[in-house]
Order: C-alpha cells, then sequence, then structure tokens
C-alpha cells in the first residue's frame, strides 16, 4: 500500500456495545484446558482433609489423635488444641475453624490431616477418635426464640465458674451470647397505623421459605503454600480478594502484605465465595505447620454439608390498600434460620427491607428481622441475597390485593410503580428507572390479561392440566451497594507499541463474563478490536484493588473505573498525534486501530506506528494509566436509610405454567421476561446471565429442597437433591428495557443477580391463576401442590415475635 | 497398600499402558495417574455428567467406570476432540452461542453432543434436549447450550 492510498482510507464508525461477544475465555473452557483450582497441582504438595462432627449438638469430651499421626504418609494431624492462637471468623465473629469444645452443627470441624496422598488423609481421619457428650438439638428456629431454650453459644465459664474471665469487646465466639438472636433488623419509615387506618383493604399472610444451596458445579477447595520467608500464597476461589487478604492475615497473625491470593478460574460463584470459611483458614493452618503446599479439595456430599446455603426464612406480612388502588402500608415480620454460626446471610434483611419499602411507592413501611441461632446449616450470601424471599411474599400480596378491590393487577401494580425521579421512604433516589415499561412490555410480550382471564375461566372445567400465568416484578441495586465506607474498584491500563491494550482489572471473573464486558468498553473508547485485549484479574499482587464481587455490581463498578483508565489513555495518545501532525486534539479520533479525522474518519496514522514512534524516540514514553472509580452512593445510616447504590435495576417476569391437578406437578412452559438493566453492553453474554437466573429461580420455585431433619441433611447430593435438567426448561422469551442510566458505563446497570429474583413469585401467581389456590409455601413439589388443592394443606400463620 | 493392576488401552488415539490402582476409576486415572485434567469431577456418582468420556464410541461417565475395565478399549477425552475436525464445529458453536460461562460443565456438555450428533446427525430442540438430561449446568440455564448443538447439526445440512 503506497502511502498516498492510506492517506485517502476512511474508517467506518463501528462499535461493539449492545453486539453478541462471544466470552474470552471460551475457546480454552470448550477445549477442556482451562485449569481451574481441582487441576493445579504444585511439586511437594500435601492433601488436606478434615474430620467433621459426627453430632449435631455436643461437648466435645476428647480427641484423640495419636493413631492418625502414627500413620505412615500422614505429616500434620490438628485440632484446636494444636492451634493456640485461633481467632474467631465468620461475619459476627462467632466460631473458631477448628471448634473448641463443642461442636454445633453436622458440618463442624473438629480435627483435620496433611498427609501424601487423598487416600492417606481419609484413612488418617478414620483413626481420630473423638468421645462426645449430646446436647439437646434446636433446628426450629421457633424453638430457638422459646423462653428457656437451649443455648447454641451459651457465656463460657471460668474455672470458677464465674464469667469475670471475660473482657469487653470480645467475640461471640469467646464469650457467647445470652440468647439465641444472632442479629435484629428494624427499619420503619411513616406510621403503618397510620397507614392501616386510611387502607380499604388488608391482607396478612405468613409465607414460608425453605433451604436451597448453589451447587456450584466446580466444587470448593484451596491450595495454601508458605514461602521461606513466611509469605502466603493462595490459590483461592474468593469473590473478596482484597478484603479477604486482611482477614486471612489476621487469623496467621501476620501482616497482610505478606499474603498474595491467585484465583483460578471459578466453577461457579453465585455468591458462595462471599465469606471466608473454616477450610481455608485450616488449609493455612496446615500448610503452615506442614512447610508444604496443601491442596484442599471437598467431594461433592462435603460441598453439600459445608457450602453456605440461601437462608430459609418464616415471613408474616400485612398490607394494605385503598379501593381506588393506593397502596397504604406493608409491615413485615421475618425469622431467618442464621443456622450455627453467622455468615452474610443474616444480613439479606439490607436487601429484603428495600424492596418491602421501595419496590412500589408506599407510603408506611415497618420491617423486622430476627436471625436466630439453630443446630442447623448456616446460611450465606446467595444471588439474589434475601431478595426471592421478599418478591415471593410481595407480589403474591399484590395480586391478592388487586382482586379484593377488583382492580385489574397490571393496572393495580402500574399504579404504585416506582418512576425516574422518585427517591423513596428508605432515601432511595431513582434516577433512571424503567419499572413501568417492564411491567407492560412484559405483560405484552406474554399476552399477559388474555390468558390470565382465560385461564380463570377454565379452572371448573373438566381436565386435570390447567393452565396459569402470573407476573412478579423486582427491584435491586443495580450500580454497587455501598455496604462498606468504599465501594470502588481500581484499573491500570497498559498499551504495547502493537496497539495491544492489558487491562489489570480488580474485579475477579466469576464465570459471569466481566472481562470480556470490560474489554467491550476498553475497546470501545480506544478503537480497538476486542482481541487486542487481554485481561489480568486474577493475583493480588498485579490487580488494583477491589471490594469483591458482590450486589450486581462489577459491570458498573469494575466498567466505570476501565472506561476511566481508557479515557486516560486516549487523551495522552490524542494529544501525542495532535502535536505530531500539527492538528487539535478534539479534532481526532481513535477507530479501527487508527487514529482518525473526527470529522471525516480519514487515516491519520496507524495507532501501533504511533505508539512505537513513542516507544522508540529520546524522550521515550508508555502509555500506562490507572484509574479508580468510586460511585457517588452514600453508606446507609443506622436506620438503614441512604441512597445506597449508584443505581438501581428492575424487571417483570411472567411465568406460565400447567399444573396436573391429578398429580400436583407443576411444569414450567414459558418464562417472559422485560428487564431494565440501562443499556445491553454484551447481548449474549447478558442473555446468558438471565436464562441461567430463570432457571435457578425456577429450581427454587419447583425442585431443589435441600432437607434438614434434627440438624442432619438428607440430601447431600444430587440424585435427592434436584437441580432442573435441561429437559424441563421452560421457553424464555427476553426483552431489554435501555433506560440509560446517567452515571452506568455507556449507560448500563447490573443485572447478575436480577434474574433469578421474581421466578418464583410469579409461579405462585401462575399456579392460583391456574387453579384458584394460593401457595404459601416453597417448593412448589407434585406433593405439596397436591396436598393444597385437596385442602389438606392447613393455614401457615406465624405470629409475630417481640424481643422482651 | 492397594492392588495395582497393568492395563493397556487406547487414549485419543494413542497407545497407553498403565499400572492403576484396582479400586481406582476411570475420571482418577485419567486425572491423577495419566494428567489429562480436562474431564472433571462434579459428583462422583453418575449425577452431573462432568466427568463424561467415550468410550469405544459410547458416552459414559467416567466417574462410575472402573479403570482397569479401559483395559483393551479405545477411550476419548475432551483433550482427544482436538485434532477433530467435527469437534471443531461443536467447540467452535459453543463460544459463539454463548453456550460457556464459568466453563466447568462444558466439557462433559461437548463429549456428551459429540457422541449425541454422531448418533443423530441433525438433532432437534427436544432430541438435544432429552440427549443432555444427564449433564447438569448450575450457569446458563442449558438454553445456549441445546441452541449451540442443535445449531452445529443443522449447519451439516446445508454445507
Ligand atoms: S462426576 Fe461423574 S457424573 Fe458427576
Ligand atoms: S457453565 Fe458453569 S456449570 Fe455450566
Amino acid at each position: 500500500m503506497n502511502v498516498a492510498e492510506k492517506k485517502a482510507r476512511v474508517i467506518e464508525p463501528d462499535s461493539l456495545i449492545g453486539k453478541r461477544i462471544p466470552k474470552m475465555d471460551a475457546p480454552e473452557k470448550a477445549s477442556g484446558r482451562t485449569r481451574y483450582i481441582h487441576d493445579i497441582n504444585l511439586s511437594g504438595q500435601l492433601y488436606g482433609k478434615i474430620l467433621r462432627s459426627a453430632r449435631i449438638h455436643a461437648l466435645i469430651k476428647s480427641i484423640d489423635v495419636s493413631a492418625a499421626r502414627a500413620l505412615p504418609g500422614v505429616h500434620v494431624v490438628i485440632t484446636a488444641a494444636d492451634i493456640p492462637d485461633q481467632r474467631p471468623i465468620g461475619v459476627a465473629k462467632d466460631h473458631f475453624p477448628l471448634k473448641v469444645g463443642r461442636v454445633r452443627s453436622q458440618r463442624d470441624e473438629i480435627a483435620a490431616v496433611a498427609a501424601e496422598s487423598e487416600e492417606i488423609a481419609e484413612a488418617a481421619l478414620k483413626l481420630i477418635k473423638v468421645e462426645y457428650e449430646d446436647l439437646p438439638v434446636i433446628s426450629n428456629p421457633e424453638d430457638a426464640i422459646k423462653p428457656g431454650a437451649a443455648l447454641i453459644h451459651p457465656e463460657p465459664h471460668g474455672a470458677d465458674g464465674s464469667h469475670l474471665h471475660l473482657k469487653q469487646g470480645m467475640s461471640i465466639a469467646h464469650k457467647g451470647k445470652p440468647d439465641n438472636i444472632a442479629m435484629r433488623f428494624d427499619y420503619v419509615h411513616g406510621d403503618v397505623v397510620q397507614g392501616e387506618a386510611e387502607s380499604d383493604v388488608v391482607v396478612e399472610d405468613t409465607f414460608k421459605l425453605h433451604y436451597v444451596t448453589h451447587c456450584c458445579m466446580g466444587v470448593s477447595g484451596m491450595i495454601a503454600e508458605f514461602d521461606a520467608s513466611g509469605n502466603v500464597l493462595m490459590y483461592s476461589n474468593t469473590q473478596v480478594p482484597f478484603l479477604h487478604k486482611r482477614e486471612f492475615a489476621e487469623y496467621l497473625n501476620i501482616d497482610p502484605a505478606r499474603i498474595r491470593i491467585i484465583q483460578p478460574p471459578i466453577g461457579g460463584g453465585f455468591g458462595s465465595k462471599l465469606d471466608i470459611y473454616p477450610f481455608e483458614v485450616i488449609c493455612l493452618y496446615l500448610a503452615r505447620a506442614a512447610k508444604r503446599p496443601v491442596k484442599m479439595l471437598f467431594t461433592r456430599e462435603e460441598e453439600f454439608l459445608a457450602s453456605p446455603t440461601r437462608q430459609p426464612v418464616l415471613l408474616t406480612l400485612r398490607s394494605g390498600c385503598k379501593k381506588d388502588g393506593t397502596l397504604t402500608f406493608r409491615q413485615v415480620h421475618t425469622l431467618h434460620d442464621n443456622g450455627a454460626y453467622t455468615s452474610w446471610g443474616a444480613t439479606t434483611p439490607f436487601v429484603m427491607m428495600q424492596t418491602f419499602s421501595s419496590l412500589y411507592r408506599v407510603p408506611h413501611c415497618d420491617y423486622h428481622t430476627a436471625a436466630v441461632y439453630t443446630n442447623n446449616p448456616y446460611a450465606g450470601s446467595f444471588r439474589g441475597y434475601g431478595n426471592l424471599q421478599a418478591t415471593f411474599a410481595i407480589e403474591q400480596h399484590m395480586d391478592m390485593l388487586a382482586e379484593k378491590i377488583g382492580m385489574d393487577p397490571l393496572e393495580f401494580r402500574l399504579k404504585n410503580a416506582q418512576d425516574a425521579g422518585e427517591v423513596t421512604g428508605q432515601g432511595m433516589s431513582f434516577k433512571s428507572c424503567g419499572f413501568k415499561d417492564c411491567i407492560t412490555t412484559a405483560a405484552k410480550r406474554s399476552d399477559y390479561a388474555r390468558k390470565a382471564r382465560e385461564n380463570a375461566a377454565n379452572r371448573d372445567k373438566p381436565g386435570n392440566i390447567k393452565r396459569g400465568i402470573g407476573m412478579a416484578s423486582m427491584l435491586h441495586v443495580g450500580g454497587g451497594a455501598k455496604i462498606y465506607p468504599s465501594d470502588g474498584c481500581g484499573t491500570i491500563l497498559k498499551m504495547d507499541d502493537f496497539a495491544n491494550v492489558t487491562l489489570i482489572t480488580g474485579a475477579s471473573e466469576i464465570g459471569q463474563g466481566s472481562e470480556t464486558v470490560l474489554s467491550q468498553l476498553v475497546c470501545e473508547e480506544l478503537g480497538l478490536p476486542i482481541s487486542a485485549v487481554t485481561v489480568v484479574n486474577n493475583d493480588t499482587a498485579i490487580t488494583p484493588w477491589d471490594v469483591g464481587v458482590h450486589a450486581s455490581r462489577t459491570t458498573f463498578i469494575a466498567g466505570n473505573s476501565a472506561i476511566g483508565a481508557a479515557k486516560k489513555a486516549k487523551s495522552k495518545i490524542l494529544a501525542v498525534a495532535a502535536k505530531k501532525y500539527g492538528t487539535a486534539e478534539d479534532e481526532l479520533d481513535l477507530r479501527g486501530g487508527f487514529v482518525i479525522q473526527a470529522a471525516s474518519g480519514e487515516v491519520v496514522v496507524e495507532l501501533s506506528k504511533l505508539l512505537r514512534n513513542l516507544h522508540f524516540q529520546d524522550k521515550a514514553e508508555l502509555v500506562m494509566t490507572t484509574f479508580y472509580y468510586e460511585p457517588p452512593s452514600v453508606h446507609q445510616d443506622k436506620g438503614f436509610k441512604g441512597d445506597v447504590s449508584a443505581a438501581y435495576a428492575w424487571g417483570s417476569q411472567v411465568v406460565e405454567v400447567e399444573v396436573d391437578t391429578d398429580t400436583g406437578i407443576v411444569r414450567m412452559t414459558k418464562v417472559t421476561g422485560a428487564h431494565d438493566v440501562g443499556r445491553v453492553l454484551n447481548r449474549l453474554g447478558i442473555e446468558g446471565q438471565i436464562e441461567g437466573g430463570v432457571v435457578m429461580g425456577q429450581g427454587y420455585a419447583l425442585t431443589e429442597d435441600l432437607l434438614i431433619q434434627n440438624g442432619v441433611m438428607k440430601n447431600p447430593n444430587f440424585r435427592d437433591y434436584k437441580l432442573v435438567t435441561a429437559p424441563e426448561i421452560p421457553e424464555m422469551d427476553i426483552a431489554f428495557i435501555e433506560s440509560m442510566d446517567g452515571e452506568g458505563p455507556q449507560g448500563a446497570k447490573g443485572v447478575g443477580e436480577a434474574p433469578s429474583i421474581c421466578i418464583a413469585a410469579a409461579t405462585a401467581n401462575a399456579i392460583a391463576n391456574a387453579t384458584g389456590v394460593r401457595m404459601f409455601e416453597l417448593p412448589f413439589t407434585p406433593e405439596k401442590v397436591y396436598r393444597a388443592l385437596h385442602g389438606q394443606t392447613p393455614k401457615l400463620y406465624w405470629k409475630p415475635w417481640k424481643a422482651e | 497398600m492397594s492392588l495395582k493392576h497393568d492395563i493397556e488401552f487406547t487414549l485419543n488415539g494413542v497407545k497407553r499402558r498403565v499400572s492403576v490402582d484396582v479400586t481406582m476409576n476411570a475420571l482418577a486415572m485419567l486425572r491423577e495417574v495419566i494428567g489429562l485434567t480436562g474431564t472433571k469431577y462434579g459428583c462422583g456418582e453418575g449425577e452431573c455428567g462432568a466427568c463424561t468420556i467415550q468410550v469405544d464410541g459410547v458416552s459414559l461417565n467416567s466417574c462410575l467406570m472402573f479403570a482397569v475395565d479401559c483395559d483393551g478399549r479405545n477411550v476419548t477425552t475432551i483433550e482427544g476432540l482436538a485434532n477433530d475436525s467435527k469437534a471443531d464445529a461443536l467447540r467452535e458453536s459453543f463460544v459463539e452461542h454463548g453456550a460457556v460461562q464459568c466453563g466447568f460443565c462444558t466439557p462433559g456438555m461437548i463429549m456428551q453432543a459429540d457422541h449425541m450428533l454422531h448418533k443423530h446427525a441433525h438433532p432437534d430442540e427436544a432430541c438435544v434436549k432429552r440427549g443432555l438430561e444427564g449433564n447438569l449446568c448450575r450457569c446458563t440455564g442449558y438454553k445456549k447450550i441445546v441452541d449451540a448443538v442443535v445449531a452445529c447439526g443443522a449447519a451439516e445440512v446445508t454445507p
């Protein structure tokens, strides 16, 4: 190509935004080459295994590890007695990694072994002898709050029976708790008594939500290694590497600077890796003692037993409205089964109360939660974070109130739905809000109104298959959530002399496709193809700080951070080009790998050539930028008020079902969704998030049920814990409402958690539409549905409980 | 400690001779003895399909097969599809259709789908769903996986 030709070349505008961009790491994954934590082995590595409690609630009278220690191939055996400096872990610091004196649930960690092979480690566990003295088991949260209930974390006594040895400010693990209440949440706006007085219609019901668990296809695992200077290298699938660095350092009593976390590709997250669990700390203890790398992997059974769950909730909701359809108040009491220890599950009321106070305009709202200790598995964070439970109750009441006042349920919802510009009683400020569009779009695409009418009319006709259609809507944070003083993310961006970009981001990738979306955003600024970007996102020694993957925040927060870094790089490049070619910066732009004339698209210079010139000159320079993005949200006050997210996501989903009244089997035939995502960045990625979330919601509604009886998990396997399989999935029709959020990256908002939130609620409404029977308890298994249809389900009622 | 047994079989087109523990399953042999980690452990009980391989042209769960039973057989793993043009198209289809998220189920899905496409060259949606019933995925909701397999079969009709 000669110079004259090249000068004349014009690059047409192009954009990656909204396109279907395949996930960047998909080819590796599809060829089986991706190395997950399970696939990584370090030379000299030992295998760690944990001995868990054989009892549900008991005192540990003695532990004898002598035979295990004597087994050939065993390097280290530890119990609490071997780690005198154990620090308490968990959100409420209420347990030790290796349990001291008492076990409180089936999963409890008593001892651990590091050995030459997994087989030897397992054989060693069998040689450990533990003597227990059983204690009464509390497996029902209602029992846990009864006066005189046995305590799960009783106050320990000194040798003389006194409490005097207890220092102020000590953790629950040290000083115990005088009752079984792990956490309380109380939120109020307005005055519900006044709200009730203004109501023409009031409904009150109790809803019961069950145990489910993440079921990541890759089981949990970790590798820990201490180097000769005492620095720690962890291969870990945490979603929160930077905050956890600090915590791990505390547990090891070392400087956080000595800890490096590498996050290999993860076999699924969904919130399960948001907390630090005992096995991780135990793996560190083993590696420290063995002075060898130690790898620990769960079996699937262990994954069921010892990874977190979604929190079971008993919830009584009282709602009212006027005859004209204006909502007047909501009063909510919930009892959360915390399990034996406190993880993030206890804090889901943060999210639940937002839905009660702010999904619709409610002038008076009163919300109370008690999360109580039991001897059950402890609940963690799980995609949706309490919102599935809250929405299940609210959206059934929306249908029930509408029916009572004889109003069309769509009209009733639209009348109370939020709009852009509103500030709710809880202080959330809705800048972009496509809620009403979501409702009308989902209704229209699914032909909701006609089908609902016809189904209701067909209820009493002969035939055992009844069709039903139901709607539910949701509000969720879509621009991060300022639950820590900062909700930021850092980016380092460097360009090489071939115009390739290395994007170094604090944002962890947990399978959701963040690396692809972040690359798109960078390419959009720099006018490069996606293939020009390499993402580095998994090593705390390299990546800049980030709060972690949660609250659907990555696209929004890390996206804005990546854009910030790219914009800085762009302005540097344009400044250099402008100087070199004697023109103004604002007359230039980047497109298709070239510096171009902004107005005409004519090529000025190939970007790689410009960068090479910059590198190879007397006063050489690199294009390397950093950016830290902090969203304009606020930390909530003590009353949980404040604009906690920079943007809010909305969605409405319509579920269609066929109910077989002879068998109670509910088949989900179709889901129509409309989601206000701000703007679609990667159509392929966002569809995948929504479809995956819908089917996860389907499992929550219909098939998944972690059965706990007297603290014992009855179905810790995929045979008896039923995940949805391919033939069962519904037809899915998904629409996107693009409300173009002013603060969002290219207008986008977070969507990761949104799609599972409404499904159970909409399914309940669909079953009611099909059969006229309301279901208040999940999941809708054939047995439960059959009983409800045949009048064999007693009315569920939980009397809201008040602390003395 | 435990009894070993020597076996000889063809793995991904190459003759292998290995000494395996008699209690070991084929999944552990592939991952730990031979060092091919594309085949995944998801449950160890035949419930998730993450460990799917092909033995004499039939797909099965390697976690349920004794390693010693590989003796004299022809075993293909996800790594063995690397030089197979038909499998290339399938992998490509998975990538293009967004059928891969965390990717942990993907090798098993592809082994199963590859087997299916050998038996039914142009499966429809219902057939693919049935064929993948034994493979669990927690991320995608299956739709894009099914689309990928159907499209791959359909592409062969119209060259
Ligand atoms: S690991 Fe073999 S079926 Fe799950
Ligand atoms: S892509 Fe994650 S399990 Fe299928």
